[in-house]
Order: structure tokens, then sequence, then C-alpha cells
């Protein structure tokens, strides 16, 4: 009998806290409510420096809303009404003013800027955050590099509150470069305190805790569960953000991210499926943004080194022979912004991404095949990346099916995310779809990445062409000097030659989608895509 | 008793130092290169070597096995990659989380389980028996994802019982000070019975989950030995002596049914303990199981080897323990023992 006793109270107490929570609550846990905004998303961060080695892109998160740059972007009105960070136009951040010199920049920096921990900012402080950028190896001294900064020498300090940073060549990628994520301004005193002879820059330290100067701090973080992030009530950076404390939970499974949503539970979630999106749109209970990532591409690529691929004419007809609106329709359920199927005398634009002029022929695609040989097709092997098996899986079960129709037999080969890098390093997959996107929205950028002759990792086709590599240098050299007529020729010719040869063949410019309670508003859009919360407002 | 435990506690070494062995070599077997993940997406061959060199992973095998082993005789696990922690701190961290909502799941399971298998025992062919076995062949073959999926589907989101599936608590509480890891019993020892509400509340479906899936060994298991117990000599003699049912069942037929159902329970423990995975999925619980797997998918090695070698070891006492309860039981163990 006493387990009967047991069964029964135990049940009560079961009954008993099943009550549904906010009954029990104070008062003055839901004031917190009111000022916290829960954001539930996928994955968390591994380290809050992305000077950190191996730093995920969730850790961007927490830099960009912790640290302060010198300058940041300016916002516009973007696709579908949506904020938008402006490219071509700066503001200061943590400097007052910028002035931009013939070879150099000079920036003042706000006297009254300080630290989390009280300290003010100074000159010092930039030089030595720089100097780490540029020193730590891995991605951010790469990213440094990518705007021409890559020596310590170049960034000097005039005075306590002057820095200047001088030029290594005329480039016009170096000042938006400044205003990426990487150069971003630690406290050095605290950091080298804390820093060992193993760890001269202190990245253990900065791992696990954030020393900025932005509008938000750390304080807590439990890795895979859970960042808390409360204001920097000092912060001189830009307007005083109105959501005090963020928490921001990891829910590995969509569906419950979704039912967080939609019982209103949670404030913002994003990295949701495709057609989650879709339905929570059509639903009207929540705020739904859809931007297309600036600067990206989802592609299918051919490695031009392996036969019969190394046919320009055999790449045709794989571009002939996509199903792109069905990938439009079934894969993305419309969440993607199209980069095929532009009328037959439209002109090149001086932009990146631009629409192909392919749609799904099978006749032409057959007819090529045959001109180049293989008129009972071949047999390869179409890879992708489990880690975005979830539009990448479709996509590919649709090309394979579509390729087979011109004779072309796929096996899929799925790569874990884990592999997926090394694999593309390797150039040894013949035929595989990836996505692409660059922070620094110029076209220029994304082809050295992606076309240029120095065969990047990103330059996934092994495409190598003099021609392509004369027209991309020259648009960079334009664009130093501002050659504006020779930068657009040049440009209209790099996409041209790619679009002729089609070692990669567009599919689609993917959305950035993210759902929000109807209360939260200011979402702005950022090259990093991630959240930006010192914009958001919780009514 | 003790010298037992010493001698099952020395065959467990060798045990041991092969798993180490194994782990080591089978994380290095992994395919997938740690340097290239980490690189980040926009890193270059230098840069991967620069992370290679910084991870230490350029150092021939034998060389990274002598600095593992040294590492772990001092207590150090390494570092885990994905979460930026080190992996001793994550296992502490999780092991009482995933060891919490396991036990808790058990608890239930056995609550249920046992009697159902006493019950379909001594009434074969009953509808009794019917429902044993309609609801362990439905628990065993509803995945688990599923069945948690179902429950949060319908109690959080339908009916709103539930709160948000968000892990071990609710956003806006606090974990109550550690001292066992544990924030049921940390929160009565702190005496927050907010907390405590709260963190049970959590607990209710991911522990239902677990124990509709765990139902069926169980289960089985006491039916299928209670049945063996009960048809032999010495009940039927106790039986003709004439003692109540209640006596025979309980006294005579239970005990010695208990065996091979300790036996079942500490499988299903420890299965459930490494293989709840998909349940912390669903549930966001911070759990030991789902930091394996993620540690694995990004050839994250030292949170694995460190996974495997906890896991080793919960085993080995686990078996100690079950012996130690079989002598609890059953004197003639003890005896021979």
């Amino acid at each position: 009998m006493k387990r009967r006793d047991f069964l029964k109270s135990v049940t009560g107490v079961a009954a008993g806290a099943m009550v549904p929570a906010p009954a029990i609550w104070s008062a003055a846990k839901a004031q917190a409510r009111s000022e916290t905004l829960l954001i539930v998303s996928e994955s968390g961060p591994n380290n809050l420096d992305i000077h950190g080695v191996g730093t995920n892109v969730p850790g961007y998160e927490v830099s960009w809303n912790c640290y302060d740059r010198l300058i940041t972007h300016e916002m516009k009105t973007g696709p579908g009404g949506v904020a938008y960070y402006d490219r071509d136009k700066f503001k200061p951040e943590l400097a007052e003013d910028m002035k931009v010199g013939d070879m150099s920049v000079t920036f003042k920096l706000k006297k009254n800027a300080k630290f989390h921990d009280g300290a003010p900012v100074t000159a010092k402080d930039v030089k030595w955050s720089l100097d780490r950028a540029v020193s730590v190896g891995g991605f951010p001294t790469f990213q440094m590099g990518a705007g021409s900064l890559t020596k310590r020498e170049q960034f000097v300090v005039v005075d306590d509150n002057t820095v200047r940073i001088d030029f290594a060549k005329k480039d016009r990628l170096t000042i938006p470069d400044l205003a990426v994520i990487v150069p971003c301004v630690i406290n050095s005193e605290l950091v080298k305190k804390n820093a060992s002879e193993k760890d001269p820059w202190g990245l253990e330290y900065t791992k696990q805790q954030t020393a900025g100067s932005g509008a938000y701090k750390v304080t807590k973080w439990t890795a895979g569960t859970e960042v808390i992030m409360e204001r920097n009530d000092d912060w001189v950076g830009g307007p005083m953000p109105k959501v005090k404390r963020v928490i921001w939970r990891m829910v590995p499974q969509a569906g419950n991210r979704r039912a967080l949503l939609e019982r209103g539970d949670a404030d913002i979630s994003y990295d949701l499926p495709n057609k989650d999106f879709v339905e929570l749109k059509g639903g009207g209970k929540l705020n739904i943004m859809s931007v297309p990532y600036s600067n990206g591409v989802q592609y299918i690529g051919m490695n031009v080194k392996i036969p019969p691929f190394d046919n320009p004419k055999v790449r045709e007809a794989v571009a002939c022979a996509i199903p792109y609106q069905k990938i439009m329709d079934a894969v993305l359920f419309g969440l993607g912004k199209p980069m095929f199927g532009a009328a037959a005398n439209a002109p090149t634009e001086v932009a990146w991404p631009q629409p192909t002029k392919f749609v799904t022929n099978i006749e032409k695609a057959k007819a090529l095949l045959a001109e180049a040989g293989f008129p009972n097709g071949f047999e390869t092997t179409l890879s992708f990346d489990l880690g975005f098996a979830g539009v990448n899986e479709p996509l590919c079960i649709l090309v394979q099916e579509s390729l087979g129709q011109i004779g072309i037999k796929t096996t899929i080969n799925k790569i874990p995310g884990a592999n997926w890098r090394t694999e593309l390093n390797k150039k040894a997959l013949p035929l595989y779809t990836n996505v692409f996107s660059g922070w620094l929205d110029y076209p220029e950028y994304f082809f050295i990445w992606c076309y240029d002759g120095k065969n990047s990792i990103f330059n996934t086709m092994s495409y190598q062409s003099k021609e392509m590599d004369a027209f991309i240098h020259g648009a960079v050299d334009a664009a130093a000097i501002g050659d504006k007529a020779v930068y657009e020729k040049d440009v209209k010719g790099f996409v041209d030659l790619a679009f002729k040869d089609i070692p990669r063949i567009p599919l689609y410019q993917p959305y950035v989608n993210v759902a929000m309670q109807k209360n939260v508003s200011g979402y702005q859009y950022w090259f990093h895509r991630r959240l930006d919360y010192r914009a958001l407002v919780k009514a | 008793m003790l010298t037992m435990i010493g001698k099952r506690l020395m065959f467990a070494i060798p045990s041991l130092i092969g798993v180490v062995i194994v782990t080591f070599l089978l994380t290095r077997a992994l395919p997938g290169d740690p340097a290239a993940y980490f690189a980040g997406p926009a890193a270059t061959k230098e840069a991967v070597e620069q992370i290679r060199k910084k991870l230490g992973l350029d150092k021939p095998l034998i060389e990274q096995f002598f600095r593992y082993t040294a590492d772990l005789a001092r207590g150090d696990f390494g570092n885990s990659l994905t979460t930026g922690q080190p992996v001793a701190t994550e296992i502490k961290n999780r092991l009482p989380a995933s060891a919490e909502l396991t036990l808790l799941g058990l608890v239930v399971s056995i609550a249920i389980a046992i009697p159902l298998g006493v019950l379909a025992a001594t009434r074969p062919g009953s509808w009794i028996d019917h429902l044993c076995r309609v609801t362990t062949t439905a628990g065993v073959s509803l995945p688990v994802f599923f069945t948690g999926l179902v429950l949060v589907y319908v109690f959080y989101f339908r009916l709103g019982w539930s709160p948000a599936p968000l892990g071990r608590l609710d956003v806006f509480y606090s974990a109550p000070p550690t001292v066992t890891g544990f924030y049921l019993i940390d929160a009565i020892i702190a005496r927050d019975f907010e907390t405590f509400r709260s963190a049970l509340s959590q607990l209710i479906l991911p522990a239902a989950t677990l124990a509709v899936f765990s139902l069926a060994p169980i289960a089985r298991m006491t039916r299928a030995s209670m049945l063996a117990v009960l048809s032999s000599d010495f009940v039927r003699t106790a039986r003709a002596s004439g003692l109540s049912p209640g006596t025979v069942i309980v006294t005579y037929a239970f005990r010695n049914a208990m065996l091979p159902v300790i036996t079942t329970l500490s499988m299903v423990f420890s299965f459930l303990l490494g293989a709840n995975v998909l349940v912390e999925k669903v549930f966001a619980w911070p759990g030991i199981g789902s930091y394996a797997v993620e540690a694995l998918i990004s050839s994250d090695f030292a949170p694995v080897q460190g996974f495997v070698l906890t896991m080793a070891v919960m085993y080995v006492l686990l078996n100690l323990l079950i012996d130690v309860l079989y002598g609890v039981i059953d004197p003639r163990v003890r005896l021979e023992g």
C-alpha cells in the first residue's frame, strides 16, 4: 500500500507543477520579462571574442553587440522596407570624427568613452586591438588582410585620443574593412593583466568574458545553453538601446522554436526551416522579415579540372538542365531571389549578384551534351554539406532527377559539416552545391574569392583564366583610384565571362529569415546577418 | 564485501586503459579535419596550418597520445573547441542534468512497469496482461523524439499546461546554489520552493518521454521472471501451505524475481544516460548526450574522449553497485562472494 501512497503523492506534485508558471510570478518578474528580450536559436557561441581560435558565427553576434568599432555604417531602407545597412555611408562609433587623407585615415576618439570596467578608451587600446587583429592569425588576421591591413606599423598612436591608420596601398576596401566585426576595440590593460607568456594576447581571457566598451556586456554564459547580456548604461557609441537585458537560449529543435514563438514565449528566432517561415508569414501572428543575403549566392559548382567538366559545352548543358523554378518553389517555398532567367536582351549590370540568362531547357541541354561528345551522358557524384541539409538535400534530389533526364547519372554524396571544408579544400569534388557570401558587398570582392586564378578555397571550381584575372584586377585597381568608366567595363567583363564559361551556376540569393513577436520592432539587416540588439525595441 | 569491491575495481583498471587507447585512436581515425573546421569559412591554407599548430595536431600521433594521457593523469580532459570550455567542467555540469532527468524517468518507469509486469504475470492472458503487452510494444516502437514532440505539442503548444521546453529552468529563474547538481535536491536544500516547482515542471515532459521508452524492457523482464518464479516448486509449496496470495507473490516470488530485473534496470539506466540525446535535443536539455553528439559532428576530439571515458567509469561503478545489490537481495550471491 505504501507504494500506492507514494504514487499518489507523486502524481499530486506533478499535477501541481503543471499549472502554468506565470501564476506564481511576482510583480518583479513580470517587470523583468517586459524589459527582457528572449531570443531562441539553434546554436550558440563557442567563444565571446571574434579574435579567438575558431570562433563560430554565433560568437560574432556577441562581439558585434558587446564591442565597439571606430566606425560603423549608416542605415537606409532596404528591400521590403527593412532597415538595411548602407554600404557606402559611415558614421562614427567610438571615433568622434574621421579624416581620410591620401594615404592614411585619422580618428579622434570620443572623450567620454569608457570600457565596461570604467577605464577610459584610449588610442593605446585601439592600437593594441588592431595589432591583435593582424597578429593572432586565422580568420581575424585574414579578414584584416582583405582591406590591406596587415602590419602593426600601420596603426599609429598620435596622442591619447587620436589614432592614425596608414594605408599599405590604395584600396577601396580599407575603410569598409574597419567597420566589420573584427577590428573591435578591446580593453587592453584589463586583457594584458590576464594574459600569459603562452597567450600574449589574452585570448583565453576574452573567450570567457567580454572586455569591451559596447552597448551590451555578457553577464552569464553557459556554453551550449544560454547567453545573458545586460545593457551598458554608460554606452556612448550611439543612442541608448531600449532593451535592458537579452537572454539568448539555444533550442536545437526547430519545431520547438516555432512553438515558442507561436505561444508568445520567445521574442525572436531565426534559422527556422523555410517552410515554417512561410507558414508563420501566412499565420499573420508574427512579424517575419525576409531579406536577401548581401553578396551571397547559392550555386551548383563544377570542377573544371575534372573531365568531363573541363568541357565548357558540358557545363552549359548542366546549366540548361537545372530545374530552377522547381527549386524556388519546392525547396525554398519562394524565400529566395532567383538568379536565373534574365530576359535574353537584358544588358549586363554593374552589380553582383545578378541573374544569368539560363532557364530549364532539357532539349537544348541534350543537344549540347551530344555536341560535347556525350550523347548518352555520363556518371558522376553530386555532393552537398549535411550541415545545411534542410535546403541542400531536396535541392540535390531535384538536380539529380533533372540531370537524369539528359543522361547524366549522379550519385548523391552527403558530407558531414565537419568535413565539408576539408573536402572543398582538396578541390576533388566534381559536382556540388554550396553557398558563398562576402561581408564586404562589392562585386570584385566576391570575384577575388570565387573566380580568381590564385585559386582560393572558395574558387571551388579550380577555375583559372588569364582573361578573368585581368578583369578582376582591372576592377580592383580602377576602384582604388575611382576610375568609374574602367571599373564598370571590367565588372561587366568578369560577370559576362563568368556566365559564358559557367564554371559555377548561380541558383538564387538566399534570404535571412527572422521571425519576431508583433511587439518587437527595430530589426536591422547587417552584412554579417546576425541580430543587432541595440536597435531592437520591445513594446 | 570490501575485498570484493576492491577486487572488482582492480579488474576495471585494464578495461579503462583499453578505453583510453581505443577512444584516442578512434577519434583520430574520424574523417574530418578539426583544424579546417575551426579555421572558419574564409580560411586560407596557411590559416588552417596555423590553427593546426595551435591545437597541437601537427605533432606525431604517439606524442599527441602521451600528452593526452599526461593531461588525463592530472585530471585535465582538455578543452572543447565547440563550446570553448574545459571538458571536465562541462561534464561536471552536464552529467547531473542528464542523471537527474534519467533517474526521474527511470523512477516513473519503474513505478509503472514493475506493478504492471507483476500483475501481468499473476494473471497471464487476462486484460491486464494484454494491457502490459500493448503499452510496452507501443512504448518501445515509438521513437523518443516523436513521443517528446507529441508531448510538447499537446501539453505545451495546445493545452499550455506545461512550461516552454527551454531546458532545466524557466528563463527567469536562476539555478539554485550547486550542492549535488540535481536542481530538485539543490532547490530543497536552498529552501527555494518556487525554483523547485519550476525545475520539476520542466522535468515532467522529458521524464515522461524517457519513461514511455524504458517501460518495455522493465515490464517485460518483470513479467518473464515472475512467470518463471511463480511456476517453480517453492511457490507451489508456499501456496500449498496456505500462505495468502499477497505474501506468496510479494515476499516469496517477487524477491526472487528481482535479480534479472535489477540487471535490466542497470542496463536501461546506463543506456538512457548516454542515449537520451534525442530527448535532450527536443527539450533543449543541457545534458551530456547532446554534448557528445555535437562534439562528434564537429570532430571535436576532447569532449568525445571525455564522454566515453566518463561513461566507462560510470559503467564500472554501476556494475559494482549492481553486484553489491545482488548480495543484498540474494544471500546465495553474498555467500559465494
